[in-house]
């Protein structure tokens, strides 16, 4: 805690005199059937340790064996990273003792990663392409999960006692390790979330991953470090754990970044350790200190065999690999039309499978931008979330859709009811049954209504009379008071027609 | 005249036994029931059985027995051994039994799934009689590493029945079983064997599924048959032997004609086979009688046909240096599991804070004995950055040189032979203050285990009244020839005695031992 420190220099005074310098690890969960080392089923929210063989538990005289799947998911990583496949690879064990590890090792691969050399292009907001290096992707095994009882921080320190549950034990994990990244200026906080935005596209893309952040499928460690500009030797860094959302690795990179420039500035040093992430005020604390006296005692996992990868295995997947999501904007955006500023902000959105799901499901490009860009987004920055986890889906645009065109809603109640979609109040024909939400087109109904309007405004009927049709406006205001806002205002319109028999 | 019968029954060979109760001439349960009685007479002296599984035992054979009485298709696919009793190390994992391992770390843990050699032991319906004793996760050479007590040498109670797998020889030394499962990592089968006057088998890594026993260090471990003759190891390496999905090392094929390699080698006919008698295993550093012995097999060999050539192995001398940084970091990973977390014996610290970290050491502090801290310590060291290189990195060099020293060796000989052990069973406690005195005894074993090789042991003869063992080597997959050399053997020197050696033991005076604390 030495350095510790609130003060904070400013992002920008920061960036004037320090090149922020980035790398990334990356932990994706594959969405095999079963585990990387024993076949537990490879499952989320179960209840807690019933996805577990002897194998998980490590009970004594137990062995792994890989899955093959889940090898065949990495080299499909690997290739989409544009990694060259090592011919051959291992496990090593990763000797610690914690509670969440129930051999006290992870089993790891350690020099010999099965995808390595690689690179990754980024797309920044402005459309600027910024290329990522890519170190190594790595098969591992994930820890079990330990929760905290007692105490207030959750955290293990102060708890009264652990509870540990083995299901997640197991799970396998690719690490995706970048080079480090220099030159990323101002732009350092927006190249994070992209890259990791980019990864997270890329797994999800091959569907070897759920890649859902919320749910840890998709781990970042971002590792921040500071140099004067001009200098040539690398600062100290941090590596800030667990970083989960990607507005999350944004800030955190963004908060690294002042923080680091507080304590060089003060003429402290800053010490490599592990941060933590807290979301809520969206700033680190010091972790563990990392030294070199970290000692995993690494060796080869004696318990497997190498894994050996043919050419024609390793071809066999790469004709395997589907679109890249570069190629596929590309063709997207041509198909559909947008302007460059247009189709921009739709990958920025990050919904971009919103509205292709949208319009294969029979809406026009221009109205699937227009909903998913225009109220949802609206909807989503008022609630400060994610537009993909408002619980908004193709669907229900394709139903809102067709009920303004049966004329059932109009726009206006249509937004009316996006919003208690995202309410969780269920689907929109259900919402606008259940709150009468229904356009009055009962012409009987609006009828009556524009009798009363007609008869309360008889210098109105005369102006149109006289052929200034623009004067029905006028009527619309009482009709919509006593129809509250329900009347299709066409209908409306063809309704004082007819009457005054024009 | 009963007593006589029930008597003989023991000292039958499973083979032997086999043959009586497929033949109806004897029943599984009364064979077990002998063996049962067997264990309760001698067992008190010897404590080779850490847990005796006499109700299921019982009924297994009751079922055999029932299968055999009603004929028919099911009495014709029982396995031939079907009924023959057999006792299990206790390194490997059984449902029903306690599995301790030997060790207070494992008191009272029950397993809640089988070792795959025992999925095979209950298709073929073997009765299994109990847990036999060894070193403390197979880590000693005595079974004095016990921490339920040392096992005694059938052949002389204050002698040592050699280690780790002490339990399993001295049942079948005294007719407790006929057959038993072992454990050998750098000769846990084989010097037990030599000691005790009985054959033990180390298959070639990977010939038999590993998987449910109890790792001491992977890359050596392998299970194998402890019996009284050649043949009946034979029968009881080809039950358990195979691929096992559930083992990555295990070999995708079978290593067949191993009985058939035992039968052949009883004619006594060796003529062709080339044995190399290793210059390195031999001599200074092996007892007298031993080498007696040995010099006398090599004569009986080489007067039925075959061709003794010398062959040098210079990197032996390196063997043990490189096994004691090998299998100790083996050791301290495999080990590490122990921690009072999920399962076994779990102790808090007698004051202070009950942190995971404190928690984890209270247990292994309490639950470990002296051998295996001794291991884990070494085996820890090893592996430190900026120690790996030295130790672990150069003994796996070692490793590769012997194992190159063997492939030449092989070129010039079709088996190896040598003695088994340096010497004769030690005096109980002679090696109390001197472990590397009681690592020397394994100096003839441990290369099979760092090169992958098979191994077997077959009594020599006695020196000092106390057996010899004679070890055959053969090159991976060729376990064949271990077995047609040693039953060879076995029968040529049965023939010059006009005896078994296991005839000769003397019986079990259970007055003259206190009983066991």
């Amino acid at each position: 805690m030495s350095n510790y420190t609130d003060e904070l220099v400013d992002f920008d005074v920061a960036l004037e005199k320090y090149d922020p310098v980035l790398g990334f690890e990356v932990h994706v969960e594959l969405n095999t059937k079963t585990k990387m080392f024993s076949d537990a089923p490879n499952a989320f929210g179960d209840d807690p340790n019933t996805n577990v063989t002897p194998v998980d538990l490590g009970l004594p005289g137990v062995l792994p064996v890989v899955n093959k799947t889940a090898v065949e998911y990495s080299i499909l990583i690997g290739l989409a990273l544009n990694c060259q496949i090592a011919e051959r690879c291992g496990f090593a064990r990763k000797n610690y003792f914690y509670p969440d590890t129930p051999k006290n090792f992870q089993t790891s691969q350690y020099d010999d990663p099965i995808a390595f050399d690689g690179w990754l292009d980024v797309e920044l907001e402005d459309g600027e392409i910024f290329r990522v290096e890519i170190e190594r992707a790595h098969m591992e095994e994930d820890a079990g999960k330990l929760t905290h009882m007692g105490g207030a921080s959750g955290r293990i320190q102060g708890a009264d006692y652990s509870l540990v549950d083995y299901n997640r034990a197991g799970v396998p994990l690719v690490e995706i390790v970048t080079k480090t990244i220099e030159g990323a200026g101002k732009r350092a906080p927006e190249l994070a979330k992209a890259y990791v935005a980019a990864v997270r596209e890329i797994v999800k893309n091959l569907g070897v991953s759920d890649a859902k952040m919320e749910r840890g499928n998709v781990r970042c460690d971002a590792n921040v470090s500071l140099m004067l500009k001009g200098a040539d030797k690398f600062g100290t860094r941090t590596e800030t754990k667990n970083v989960n959302s990607l507005r999350a690795v944004e800030h955190a990179v963004h908060f690294e970044i002042e923080r680091h420039a507080a304590v060089l500035d003060s003429g402290a040093k800053i010490v490599q350790e592990t941060r933590h992430w807290h979301e809520d005020t969206r700033s680190t604390t010091s972790g563990r200190p990392k030294s070199d006296a970290d000692d995993y005692r690494y060796f080869p996992e004696p318990d497997l065999v190498p894994i050996v990868t043919t050419a024609e295995w390793v071809e066999e997947l790469r004709s395997r690999l589907p679109e890249p999501p570069a190629d596929r904007r590309k063709r997207l955006k041509a198909d559909w039309g947008y302007a460059d500023k247009e189709f921009r902000d739709v990958v920025n959105a990050g919904v971009l499978d919103e509205i292709e799901a949208t319009i294969a499901a029979g809406t026009s490009a221009a109205v699937a931008r227009k909903w998913w860009m225009g109220e949802i987004a609206r909807l989503a920055k008022a609630a400060d979330k994610e537009i993909a986890d408002l619980g908004v889906t193709p669907e229900t645009i394709v139903e809102l859709n067709s009920l303004i065109a049966e004329k059932k809603i109009n726009d206006k109640i249509a937004r009316l009811v996006l919003e208690y979609v995202v309410d969780g109040e269920g689907k929109p024909t259900e919402i606008v049954a259940k709150r009468s939400l229904a356009v009055v087109n009962d012409d009987d109904a609006l009828g009556k209504a524009v009798d009363d309007a007609m008869a309360a405004m008889p210098d109105v009927v005369e102006k149109i009379k006289g052929g200034k049709m623009q004067a029905i406006g006028a009527l619309m205001g009482p009709v919509m008071k006593a129809t509250r806002g329900q009347a299709d205002a066409g209908r409306v319109r063809e309704i004082v027609i007819e009457k005054l028999g024009l | 005249m009963v007593n006589n019968l029930v008597s003989d029954l023991i000292r039958l060979s499973a083979t032997e036994l086999a043959a009586k109760l497929r033949a109806g001439d004897v029943t599984s349960v009364v064979a077990v029931q002998a063996h049962l009685d067997r264990i309760a007479e001698v067992d008190g002296a010897l404590n080779a059985f850490l847990h005796v599984n006499a109700e299921e035992a019982l009924a297994v054979a009751a079922e055999v027995d029932a299968i055999r009485a009603a004929g028919g298709a099911e009495a014709e696919a029982l396995h031939p051994l079907a009924g023959v009793p057999i006792a299990i190390k206790d390194l490997i994992v059984t449902k029903g039994q306690p599995t301790t391992a030997a060790s207070k770390m494992l008191e009272g843990w029950m397993s809640p799934y089988d070792a795959t050699v025992i999925e095979k032991i209950r298709a073929a319906k073997l009765p299994m009689l109990g847990k036999t004793n060894l070193d403390e996760f197979a880590m000693g050479s005595s079974t004095e590493h016990s921490a339920y007590g040392v096992t005694r040498n059938p052949w002389n109670l204050d002698r040592i029945p050699g280690g780790s797998g002490g339990g399993s020889a001295a049942a079948v030394a005294s007719f407790e079983a006929p057959l038993a499962l072992g454990t050998d990592t750098g000769g846990s089968i084989r010097q037990p064997g030599a000691v005790t006057g009985t054959v033990g088998v180390k298959p070639t890594y990977g010939g038999v599924s590993r998987y449910g026993a109890i790792a001491m260090a992977s890359s050596l471990d392998q299970i194998g048959p402890v019996s009284r003759t050649v043949l009946d190891s034979a029968h009881l390496q080809e039950l358990i032997g195979g691929h096992d999905p559930k083992d990555s090392t295990s070999l995708p094929k079978t290593l067949e004609g191993l009985v058939a390699a035992a039968e052949s080698g009883a004619t006594g006919d060796l003529k062709g086979l080339r044995i190399g008698v290793i210059t390195e295993l031999q001599g200074e550093g092996y007892q007298a009688g031993v080498q007696a012995r040995f010099e006398e097999s090599l004569e009986l060999l080489k007067g039925a046909g075959a061709e003794i050539v010398e062959v040098s192995c210079p990197n032996l001398k390196y063997a043990l240096g490189a096994y004691y940084l090998i299998m100790p970091s083996e050791v301290s990973s495999n080990l590490a599991k122990f921690d009072g977390v999920r399962y076994g014996n779990r102790v808090l610290p007698e004051d202070g804070a009950l942190t995971i970290e404190r928690v984890m050491g209270a247990t292994r502090a309490a639950g470990f004995g002296d051998e295996v801290k001794r291991r884990i310590i070494l085996g820890t060291y090893a592996l430190s950055a900026g120690y790996y290189d030295a130790y672990y990195g150069s003994a796996q060099k070692v490793r590769t040189l012997i194992q190159r020293d063997f492939d030449a060796a092989f070129a010039q000989a079709d088996v190896l032979v040598s003695p088994t052990a340096p010497t004769v069973a030690f005096e109980l406690g002679a090696n109390d203050n001197d472990p590397l005195a009681m690592y020397l005894n394994d100096v003839a074993t441990i290369p099979a285990n760092l090169a992958g090789i098979p191994g077997i042991t077959v009594p020599g003869g006695l020196s000092e009244d106390l057996p010899v063992g004679i070890q055959f080597l053969a090159p991976a997959f060729e376990d064949a020839r271990v077995y047609r050399a040693g039953a060879a053997l076995e029968a040529l020197l049965e023939k010059s005695w006009g005896h078994t050696l296991i005839s000769q033991a003397p019986a079990i005076d259970s007055a003259s031992i206190a009983p066991k604390a």
